[in-house]
């Protein structure tokens, strides 16, 4: 694409679109002041990639993320696989040599997407975080017999799994009922006040 | 170091339910081993693995509050035995420490007194560093003789090493190894100590985790282990209870023995419950206890 920058020009809506690509300028700076991390500091080497165990089931590269969130790459970024199977394993920003910490760039792109009710294209994954937290909110502590029961609702994943959980019950290793610890008012304020102060008005529960 | 030193204990969500095996004999070994275990009165979940990737406020502030509970204990360190559970207090620590304005957002949050002051401590390095493996070498009563170990840390124990203040080398962690060695065993040479066993995805892309199970599963037996052995409780399910499925999955047939370390520990140690924990899995572990005591019958029977 030899020629992508040579068509440039600006909308309206303070988009700019590069050779057909649209473009957002001011989504690298939303990503670093969420993230805490400079995009600009990635020289494009590559060892994020390189060392990264889920790049075999991702679209975009996670050294392509950094990249066409600099550049304002909204829509490819926002849209993609990688937001939400980057699993935070850390070996990226472990090797990375300009101490880019791509898993919170990870997390914060997750964040805008969910923000902006962007389609989601990992869809269990989503319903995955967001039925842990609504656990721990309600409970202080997560309860996994309600995460697995309340995912396979939400996913229509019924029977995956069904005889490990019976055999995890058999054992003595799901307990039946939630743990009820002391605090629990004090974690459901916490996430009311994160809530407030990231001024998202509601729970964006799936 | 003291003798007898008393740490916070940070068990967990898992430890209470899916890893109820390795709470039991995380407390047997260290009350075994005089190392006073108390449980944080009220904790709540670390966060891991769901919290960051929706607020870094409320990830920090619900690692935060357990960190507050820890100095309203008085105590300056709590032993955290779950990897993930380690890492989000950890760093959120060190994030407390590092930026200001981050530690005055969590405080008025939290509406509580928080110094910042309490380190979380993985229960492995509690155990292989301040207990150490002289004193380790004297609690054991039935050596590992003979028997080949691959150390599984996984992700969350070593990165990412800057926050979370440890010193195991990040590429080639040794703890766990010492550890294997005091007790007689033999810990493998073998590339994957750090690999991702694909954590959380578990219950959603559970391809990507059969596969990189599968990865770590095979070159421990390829490197001539007889069992893995581990420190999180998302590591022993997608290797344990997901074994079946992921080395099918992988044209395989063999099975390999996953234990927690404190499961280990317990063996070469004598203490008579270990061989009941290990029911608890789903790959007979049993060869392990029978290998380790028909070696410690033949130690028995030269002496």
């Amino acid at each position: 694409m030899g020629d992508a920058i040579s068509a440039e020009s600006a909308t309206t809506s303070g988009e700019v679109r590069i050779g057909g690509t649209k473009t957002e300028p001011g989504f690298c700076r939303e990503v670093e002041r969420l993230s805490g991390q400079k995009l600009s500091a990635c020289y494009q080497c590559g060892e994020c990639t390189a060392g990264c165990p889920v790049a075999f089931a991702m679209d975009l590269m996670p050294n392509q993320v950094t990249r066409m969130a600099l550049a304002g790459m909204v829509d490819e970024v926002l849209q993609s696989r990688s937001i939400w199977l980057c699993v935070g394993c850390n070996t990226c920003v472990t090797r990375c040599p300009r101490l880019v910490d791509l898993p919170r760039v990870m997390d914060s792109v997750r964040q805008i997407a969910t923000r902006r009710g962007v389609r989601c294209p990992e869809p269990a994954i989503r319903a995955f975080h967001d039925t842990f937290l609504q656990g721990v909110e309600r409970g202080g502590r997560l309860h996994e017999l309600a995460l697995v029961a309340a995912l396979k609702l939400k996913t229509g994943r019924l029977f995956q799994d069904v005889p490990a959980g019976m055999a995890m019950v058999a054992k003595g290793k799901l307990a039946i009922l939630p743990e009820t610890p002391e605090g629990k008012a004090e974690v459901r304020r916490i996430f009311e006040e994160c809530r407030r102060r990231a001024g998202e008005g509601d729970d964006h529960a799936g | 170091m003291q003798d007898n030193r008393a740490y916070a204990y940070y068990p967990g969500c898992s430890l209470h339910a899916t890893a109820k095996e390795y709470d039991l004999s995380a407390r047997a070994v260290c009350a075994a081993l005089g190392v006073e275990l108390r449980e944080v009165p009220g904790w709540n979940c670390c966060g891991a693995s769901s919290a960051h990737g929706r607020d870094h406020l409320l990830s920090t502030t619900l690692a935060a509050r357990n960190l507050a509970l820890v100095e309203e204990m008085g105590l300056e360190e709590v032993a955290v035995p779950c990897a993930a559970c380690f890492n989000r207090l950890a760093v959120a620590g060190h994030e407390l420490r590092e930026d200001a304005s981050l530690a005055d957002a969590v405080r008025n949050v939290l509406e509580r007194p928080l110094q910042g002051s309490a380190k979380a401590r993985a229960l492995l390095d509690v155990v292989a560093r301040d207990v150490g493996t002289e004193r380790i070498r004297d609690a054991v009563r039935r050596p590992l003789e003979g028997l080949k170990v691959a150390c599984y840390y996984g992700c969350l124990l070593v990165r990412p090493p800057r926050a979370l203040e440890t010193d195991e080398r990040v590429e080639d962690p040794q703890s766990l190894d010492e550890l294997v060695r005091a007790m007689g065993g033999e810990p493998v040479e073998w590339p994957h100590k750090t690999e991702c066993c694909g954590a959380a995805l578990s219950l959603t892309r559970t391809d990507v985790v059969r596969r990189l199970s599968a990865d770590i599963l095979k070159m421990a037996r390829d490197c001539g282990a007889d069992c893995i052995v581990c420190a999180c409780p998302l590591c022993m399910t997608n290797l344990d209870m997901r074994q079946g499925e992921a080395l099918k999955a992988a044209g395989e047939r063999f099975r390999i023995p996953v234990l927690y370390f404190t499961e280990l520990m317990a063996l070469a140690m004598g203490i008579p419950d270990a061989e009941r924990w290990l029911k608890m899995h789903f790959v007979d572990a049993s060869a392990v206890a029978r290998r380790e005591s028909a070696a410690a019958q033949s130690t028995e029977a030269q002496q």
